[in-house]
């Protein structure tokens, strides 16, 4: 089995894009049988992941040598692509988990969807966006990943906008994928350029040709370029500033959507190419600072967001922003283990509050406000209690997962700073307090939706054992995720890593500083929304300082900006353009063509319509004729007919 | 050959024959008159043609030939062209050209 | 080779519009069956032909009755019917197309015999041109092309924002422009090589192998660049395009922006390129330079469109922009891409245009504003215009993504900066193409189209034939790319011969 599994690992995106196939050309009648292949084709995909992860960490010369095999493409003279698999532990962690979390998520959709009429419809997106995930996971090559990559974007398009009735998820989707898209332009420039350059976009070729970039011509400028523009494609996958304004308007789509793409799977994409190409990146130190600014800049910045948002779900979605630019932050400082270890707790206890929100949602008939919710923990235990250890998980609360997921970034955060770079005990500094941050909007959250007095307008109850049994199963690996990688006993940073593995001793004092910081945040949260039952303080402070409540609040009016800029500038140009089209080039056109009528215009005076006037300028012509032929010289009578 | 007889009269005699008939033709305005300057200019042409057959290529018939064809053409041409006359004065009670500019522009 | 496959291709739209010639014009569905008929086995040939190829040969194949027939022998004109790397793709896009375009006019009843004879004529015009071997015989053809547009537009299109009369006589005085100079060019081209060889060939092989003076190739480069160019509605003449394509009938629009257009960028590279390899070395940075600005200028033109057809109709200026930028690399991986981003932008127009069609069949609208929420009532028709859109803003998967890339690979390495504007035009394209398709399709449904139907039946060819290419060419792009490479190769090899030859 293992070592089928191995062998066949394009099977594993290969189940669920079949199972798509299946759903749109078959089966969409029938929503029960849509629905029950999707998930078989998913759970047999996870076996076969399960298998592949099993197989390859329980060999340790995978960690040094990946399987890699692929067939050729298509290819020309210069320029040939192959598709392949390449199977190492980051990729074998990252298929177990999508595989996993995707599986838990299309359960969960059985309960979540029921009654939908386009059920089938959302099965079979799903599918094929799993199958996509999948082969941007396997993929041994730049190329094949990019078109992967777009791929999930297409899904994560036909998803969020999956409510083709409302205006605003059309909305969203569109600006999904145009954000996107800015991100994945910059990208293509940069394969090309390594295309171009290093004549491959083979991970493994690249891996072993990049690190000679100074036999290829290349200047270390011109390389630091080549990254940050590759690095853009997952600025705006994985919603980093400024590219994540999309990210949030994402949670327009059903709630499942939001949690297996918006939170676990797709957006993790830009860490994981990141992750991918760390060859590149650790040649240039500069284009390391980028990343690492810009991941911990964007962890501040959303969690600044955070704090003031009302809807339950946009809090979330500003809290995977933030969580996003962690894993960018340990890229970044160069911890390729720190970075995935981030990812996968966080796939876990993120999908899972996701999970639990849409529980709550479905059962408050799509409330999302939670000032207008409370106390709802009593009604619904399941989703309440899973919700909180997704919110210990995520303030970083020892041993919830979370906690040593971010132990570790704020580990080789310091180390880096320690080992010279100035810039480090900012990231530091910035990381550190997003942490409070963090645990402070998540546990407001919490304490708002689950605590408190209830609401007798709303009737919460509990929702299915469809929905409820995935929110236990995220909830336990959320809680226990984490211990494979504890500073003691770390597993996870011998099997991923890039370089050498990452073994420091246990930092007791960034431990306990971590715990105070989250601590506090709890506490705060507590103190504000929780104890103060009419939360009278709360709206002091927000009173006390409308200024910044208000920049907040409007998300820093990046929006607005965008908005402008997109309505302004670029509809502005285009009109312009359009007028320069009709009033100069096709009016020239025109013009030319008038010319010519009005030449005929002209010319039709000849034509007196008296005969003797046509005869007369005959007689005239055959004078001037007969003159030349007579006494011309016999170069110009050539003209008239050839005589010589 | 006769002594006195020599081609150049014959040409000057069609010559002017033909510039007369022309001159009628771009001045007339009666259509009638216009048709007899034709009929000028064609007779022009035979004196031409029979008279260069004689002095060119006395053996041969080339000149009458052609002759006799322009006669018989200008023949029925004229029968056609005094029939558009009539019924063109029959619809307009006219025959002065400057009255038929239809076809102009 | 004792068939002539290639002739018979050519006849069996021909013999079928001679058939439809005898039915009556009362049992209008009978003559849609029969023109059906003749392109669908004009389909079947082409597909055989295409799959029958030998790709390791290479070279022409397929040469009907064993070699050149003579038929004007002082003007070397022969009957050369033949194909390789370069003719199959447009051979099979031309028939694939005008097979579905019967399909997208099936509801059409006003004249319904003429229009399936005009339409039948029209594609075995176009198949010409991309068979003929001979220069005269391509270029017979393609004034063949030219009459039954002119005619169809005026009686079948519908007039918007310009009349329909005004939109054919835009279309047909462009097309007759473009040959105006191509033919001063051709007969330039023709003396010139009878004076240098002494024997009279309008075979595309035998002008390739006259050295022609330098001097000589670059002006005549011009004014075929200009000819090609204007039917390739190249940055300035592309203006007939949009007004064109909106005043058309749908088989029309999908035809002429399908593969009529590629006759442009085909001869482009059949004649032009390969016979004048100097002149094409000159001129290569001019038509870069305007290849880049018709992406960039048409694509921010289609921003600014309301009505479905001008929107596709500037994107399909802005996409030969592409195909304009990859012949002008001069370079194997970027002429390989034009071609194959020529077949792939024919196939993706042509579903384009056939799902407007039908959304204005059914709505009577195409002005976006007035749409909307159509996917409730119409989901496949909605799943045929989606998938035309992202295969338009190149989403790979779909068959137009490795053409693109192909092309941007070779420009960027050989243009640089200029590439960067035009690969920025993805974004752009982008913009337009998912606001037409988002404002169309989704949002709330409205009442007033509650009663339009679904596409079924007939209507559902284009979908599933052209929707079909879009996805097997997007997951196995060898089937095209190969083929396109065994043609595309040789002729890039000729030329860098003849560069490093002709070099004064």
């Amino acid at each position: 089995m293992v070592e089928f599994a191995l062998g066949h690992a394009w099977l594993v995106p290969l189940l669920p894009a079949l199972a798509f196939v299946l759903i749109v050309f078959l089966t969409r009648p029938w929503p029960k049988l849509s629905s029950s292949i999707a998930i078989a084709a998913m759970a047999s995909s996870f076996v076969l992941a399960a298998s592949i992860a099993y197989g390859v960490f329980t060999n340790p010369h995978f960690i040094e040598e990946p399987l890699v095999y692929s067939l050729r493409w298509f290819g020309m003279e210069g320029f040939t692509v192959n598709v392949g698999v390449k199977l190492d532990p980051t990729s074998a962690m990252m298929l177990f988990m999508v595989s996993l979390v995707a599986t838990l998520i299309q359960i969960y959709s059985t309960g979540y969807m029921k009654g939908d009429p386009q059920y089938s419809v959302f099965f079979s997106y799903l599918s094929l966006f799993a199958a996509s995930m999948l082969g941007l996971v396997i993929a041994s090559n730049l190329l094949q990943m990019f078109i992967m990559w777009e791929l999930v974007g297409l899904c994560s398009y036909l998803l969020i906008g999956f409510y083709t009735f409302k205006i605003s998820a059309r909305e969203a989707a569109k600006k999904a994928f145009m954000t996107t898209r800015i991100g994945d332009f910059g990208m293509l420039l940069g394969l090309l350029f390594l295309q171009i350059i290093f004549g491959t976009l083979d991970l493994v070729e690249l891996a072993q040709r990049v690190p000679n970039y100074e036999q290829y011509g290349l200047s270390l400028g011109l390389l630091t370029f080549i990254a940050i523009l590759v690095f853009i494609g997952p600025i705006g996958k994985s919603g980093q500033f400024p590219l994540h304004v999309w990210l949030p308007d994402a949670m327009e789509g059903p709630t499942p959507v939001s949690a297996l793409i918006h939170a676990a799977t797709m957006v993790v994409a830009g860490v994981y190419l990141v992750g991918r190409t760390m060859f590149l990146f650790t040649e240039v130190p500069g284009a390391m600072e980028v990343v690492a600014f810009i991941g911990a800049f964007t962890a501040l910045f959303a969690a600044t967001i955070a704090i003031t948002q009302r809807e339950i779900k946009r809090i979330l979605a500003y809290s995977t922003v933030s969580q996003l630019g962690y894993m960018m932050l340990a890229l970044g400082v160069g911890s390729l283990s720190a970075s995935m270890f981030h990812l996968w707790t966080h796939a876990f206890f993120k999908a899972l509050m996701f999970l639990a929100a849409g529980s709550v949602l479905h059962a408050l008939h799509d409330k999302a406000d939670v000032w207008k919710m409370g106390g709802l923990i009593k009604k619904m235990p399941i989703t309440g209690w899973t919700f909180v250890i997704g919110g210990l998980a995520i303030a970083g609360i020892p041993p919830f997962a979370g906690f040593w997921s971010k132990d570790e970034i704020l580990a080789v955060t310091m180390e880096y700073a320690q080992h010279g770079h100035g810039l480090g005990y900012v990231l530091f500094a910035m990381a550190a307090f997003t942490a409070f941050l963090t645990a402070f909007y998540m546990w407001r959250m919490i304490f708002l939706a689950f605590f408190g007095a209830e609401k007798p307008e709303n009737h919460p109850h509990e929702s299915p054992l469809s929905m409820t049994f995935p929110l236990m199963v995220l909830a336990v690996f959320a809680t226990v995720g984490g211990l494979i990688g504890t500073p003691w006993a770390n597993a996870w940073g011998q099997w991923i890593h890039f370089g050498h593995p990452h073994a420091a001793a246990p930092a007791y004092g960034l431990m306990a500083l971590s715990v105070v910081l989250a601590l506090a945040g709890i506490g705060l949260a507590y103190t504000l929304y929780c104890k103060d039952t009419e939360k009278q303080r709360a709206q002091q402070l927000a009173e006390k300082y409308p200024t910044l409540y208000k920049i907040s609040y409007n998300k820093y009016y990046i929006d607005e900006l965008y908005q402008w800029f997109n309505q302004k500038v670029v509809d502005g140009g285009a009109k312009v353009l359009y007028w320069f089209d009709i009033h100069v080039v096709d009016k020239f056109i025109n013009d030319m063509s008038e010319l010519t009528g009005l030449t005929g215009k002209g010319f039709r005076y000849f034509q007196t319509g008296k005969l003797q006037t046509y005869a007369l300028v005959f007689f005239l012509g055959l004078l001037v004729i007969t003159v030349v032929l007579a006494f011309g010289d016999p170069t110009s009578a050539g003209i008239m007919g050839g005589v010589k | 050959m006769g002594t006195g007889l020599n081609p150049s009269y014959f040409i000057g005699l069609s010559a002017a024959l033909f510039l007369i008939g022309a001159f009628g033709v771009i001045s007339k305005k009666n259509a009638i008159a216009v048709l007899i300057s034709i009929e000028l200019m064609l007779s022009a042409v035979n004196i031409n043609l029979v008279a260069m057959n004689k002095f060119f290529t006395p053996d041969a018939f080339f000149g009458q030939v052609f002759a006799i064809f322009i006669i018989t053409v200008a023949a029925a041409e004229v029968g056609l062209g005094l029939a558009i006359v009539i019924a063109i004065h029959r619809k307009r009670h006219s025959v002065n050209l400057d009255d038929f500019d239809l076809m102009k522009w | 080779m004792n068939i002539p496959v290639l002739t018979l291709t050519l006849l069996s739209p021909i013999l079928a519009a001679f058939v439809i010639m005898f039915i009556p014009k009362e049992e209008d569905k009978l003559c849609k069956w029969v023109a059906a008929a003749g392109t669908g086995t004009a389909l079947l040939l082409s597909l055989y032909v295409y799959f029958g190829y030998d790709q390791s040969v290479g070279g022409l194949q397929w040469v009907d009755f064993g070699g050149p027939v003579p038929w004007i022998r002082d003007l070397g004109v022969s009957w050369y019917m033949a194909v390789d790397g370069l003719s199959l793709p447009m051979l099979l896009l031309t028939n694939l197309i005008g097979f579905t375009a019967v399909f997208a006019s099936w509801n059409i009843t006003l004249r319904a015999k003429e229009l399936m004879i005009y339409l039948l004529v029209l594609i075995a015009g176009v198949m010409g041109t991309f068979i003929a071997q001979d220069l005269f015989i391509f270029l017979l053809f393609y004034e063949v092309v030219v009459i039954p547009i002119y005619i169809m537009v005026i009686i079948w299109g519908s007039s918007k924002r310009v009349t329909k009369e005004y939109a054919g006589m835009k279309l047909t005085i462009y097309l007759l422009i473009g040959s105006a100079f191509l033919l001063v060019g051709v007969i330039a081209i023709f003396v010139q090589a009878l004076q240098i060889t002494g024997v009279p060939n309008m075979s595309f092989e035998a002008l390739s192998r006259v050295a022609f003076p330098e001097q000589f190739q670059i002006y005549m480069f011009a004014l075929l660049l200009i000819g090609f160019g204007s039917l390739l509605s190249m940055w300035p003449f592309h203006s007939w395009s949009p007004d064109g394509y909106a005043g058309a009938p749908t088989a029309v629009s999908m035809i002429h922006a399908g593969v009529l257009k590629k006759i442009g960028g085909y001869g482009l590279i059949r004649f032009a390129v390969f016979v004048l390899p100097l002149g094409a070395k000159f001129w290569a940075p001019y038509i870069a330079v305007l290849g880049v600005i018709g992406v960039a200028y048409a694509a921010m033109g289609a921003l600014a469109q309301k009505d479905l057809k001008y929107v596709v109709g500037y994107s399909s200026v802005s996409h030969m922009g592409y195909v304009l930028l990859g012949v002008a690399t001069l370079g194997v991986v970027g002429v390989n891409g034009a071609v194959a981003n020529m077949f792939a932008h024919g196939v993706m127009a042509a579903l384009f245009f056939s799902m407007i069609g039908f959304i204005y069949e059914k709505t009577h609208t195409r002005w976006i504003p007035d749409l909307g929420g159509i996917s409730h009532y119409a989901p496949r028709l909605s799943v045929g215009f989606m998938m035309a859109a992202m295969a338009s803003l190149g989403l790979p998967g779909l068959v137009s993504f490795i053409p693109e890339f192909t092309i941007f690979v070779e420009s960027f390495k050989v243009y640089g900066i200029l590439a960067v504007l035009a690969i920025a035009g993805i974004i752009i394209t982008a913009l337009y193409v998912l606001r037409a398709g988002a404002n169309t399709l989704f949002g709330p449904a409205r009442e007033e189209y509650k009663d339009i139907k679904d596409i079924r039946g007939p209507e559902l060819v284009p979908l599933v034939v052209l929707g079909g290419v879009l996805v097997i060419g997007g997951i196995l792009p060898s089937l095209l790319f190969d083929m396109v490479n065994s043609g595309v190769a040789p002729i890039l090899a000729h030329i860098n011969e003849a560069l490093q030859l002709g070099g004064r």
